[in-house]
């Protein structure tokens, strides 16, 4: 066995401290103490927080006030998107984030319509037991469910379900153009738009 | 001086030195508070008033109007009388203590001390070691577990300390040959070389380090130290009685910071061009940024290391000091 396997998470560049023995006898631990009693580090310590004081480099985030930019692959509370086009619900009603969902809390409620296409009645997510894994808009065919970045998410009641009204963007929002795409796999470029070809029903 | 005259002098002193400390000790804990987060690189109280400022408001609002609790199983009287034996000897000490140097207000002399007692140091060390019991009876009497240990911790540090305070100090007051502070801020009136701190360096060392011990401030703060013991003796307490030992414990500061810099640097003497009362101003500032600075960078001791340390370090260092100072009377 070869010893970078071994100490796989020994980098370059790492220092180790270089820890003395225990003394043995009395007079080693008095040598140990005198050692370290004059070697002046409390004053090391002492100095650290001086000098960070006299820095001024405050590392607070006033919260509600300032927040932290977050990663746009951040997966917070889900939302349903529309078409780009017609602005109607993307999702087909394929069940398959229902499926893979390993906390089970995704019900999606479908008939088939007088058209005989599939029809979304309710899309339901109990954000009590979501453990936003992500998985449902990973495996989403439609980038119809997405995770947007409002974290901020608190409810007075334990299990706090979505209903497909709460989680498909309003449609001001849409208008406005204000959707913002899940840049995650297969999410449309940033150009998207330019391709996009209104479809003849809108007119 | 007729006899009403003094006790309304003495009764206005009190009241004005009550007051005084008071609003200091609620004022030291808004510093404390912006200097520790300022080492940590946080921001502290902002929110209420100006910089935070009215954040001691606050504060006091939440502990006047607190519910006071008195658990099922304690020892009630003794509960409910720990804390004001606490603030009760942190606020006596302050009355042998002179604050500043004496004034003339409207053709009146007023010495800013409430009783000038030949044995002032004797009586502010006892008083504040009689505060001890505060903390003692506290955690005996709360029927908790973390009180008992804290009350415990109380007496270890008492016995650790209380011989150092007294042997440190003992070297600068053979100098003196009096126990009155007013003596011995006389005796540095000389200026800046005048001060005992040059003749006895090591007896300032070890009273500052048996201060911080008997003002349970870091790195001695075992009986109420909150990782080990939740909050030692004061876990069982809520409210104003909280408060009343949490004022205690500023109190003590202050007539910490006011007996180093009297016994030791100069107390009230004006420093150079600096008048008196704004030199010891200074030297108290320092002292209690001292006790702010030190609680933002050190861990504390464990009891047996306090007790190692005041018995086997201290003791003995303080012994030959004062040795050595009485060879050099000699």
């Amino acid at each position: 066995m070869n010893k970078e396997f071994k100490d796989r998470n020994v980098k370059e560049g790492y220092k180790f401290l270089e820890i003395e023995a225990p003394a043995k006898d009395p007079w080693g631990s008095f040598i140990q103490v005198l050692k370290r009693t004059f070697k002046g580090e409390l004053f090391v310590g002492l100095w650290i927080v001086l000098r960070e004081m006299l820095k001024f480099n405050i590392h607070t985030v006033k919260y509600p006030l300032e927040k932290l930019p977050i990663s746009p692959r951040f997966r917070a509370i889900h939302r349903l998107q529309r078409l780009l086009e017609s602005g109607n619900n993307r999702c087909i009603g394929c069940g398959l984030c229902e499926k893979i969902c390993v906390a089970n809390c995704i019900r999606i409620d479908t008939k088939i319509d007088e058209n005989s296409r599939k029809e979304v009645l309710d899309y339901t997510i109990n954000f009590g037991r979501c453990i936003y894994c992500g998985y449902c808009a990973e495996v989403c065919p439609e980038l119809a469910i997405v995770h947007t970045k409002d974290y901020e998410h608190a409810s007075e009641q334990r299990a706090e379900f979505a209903q497909k009204e709460d989680l498909l963007t309003p449609l001001e929002i849409f208008r406005a153009g204000k959707q913002r795409e899940f840049p995650g796999f297969g999410a449309p470029s940033k150009d998207a738009d330019k391709f996009i070809k209104k479809t003849p029903l809108a007119y | 001086m007729s006899d009403t005259g003094y006790i309304v002098e003495t009764i206005i002193k009190v009241i004005v030195i009550l007051i005084i400390f008071s609003a200091g000790a609620g004022f030291t804990t808004y510093v404390e508070r912006k200097v520790l987060a300022f080492m940590q690189r946080r921001l502290g109280p902002t929110h209420v008033g100006p910089y935070g400022v009215l954040q001691i408001i606050a504060d006091a609002i939440k502990l006047f109007t607190k519910e006071d609790i008195i658990p099922q199983n304690v020892i009630r009287p003794i509960f409910i009388i720990a804390p004001i034996i606490s603030a009760t000897a942190a606020f006596t000490a302050l009355s042998a203590l002179p604050i500043v140097p004496q004034f003339t207000i409207f053709g009146y002399t007023v010495h800013p001390i409430i009783s000038d007692i030949d044995v002032g140091l004797l009586f502010i060390i006892g008083v504040m070691g009689a505060g001890m019991y505060g903390p003692l009876l506290a955690g005996m009497s709360s029927s908790n577990k973390w009180g008992l240990l804290g009350a415990a911790r109380t007496v270890i540090q008492l016995l650790s300390f209380e011989v150092v305070t007294g042997l440190s100090v003992l070297a600068p007051l053979m100098l003196v040959g009096s126990l009155s502070l007013i003596d011995i801020n006389n005796y540095q009136s000389g200026g800046f070389t005048d001060w005992l701190i040059w003749k006895q360096p090591l007896a300032f060392v070890l009273f500052l380090i048996s201060g911080y011990a008997e003002t349970n401030r870091t790195p001695f703060d075992l009986i109420e130290h909150e990782a080990e013991i939740v909050s030692g003796y004061a876990t069982e307490y809520s409210g104003m009685r909280w408060g009343l030992f949490f004022i205690g414990e500023y109190a003590n500061m202050f007539t910490i910071s006011f007996l180093v810099s009297i016994i030791f640097l100069g107390g009230y003497n004006p420093w150079g061009f600096i008048p008196g009362a704004i030199a010891i101003l200074l030297k108290i500032s320092f002292f209690i940024f001292a006790f702010l600075w030190t609680r933002a960078a050190w861990p504390h001791v464990r009891p047996d290391q306090l007790m190692w340390f005041c018995w086997k370090v201290l003791m003995p260092l303080a012994v030959i000091n004062i040795l050595i100072t009485g060879f050099v009377l000699v």
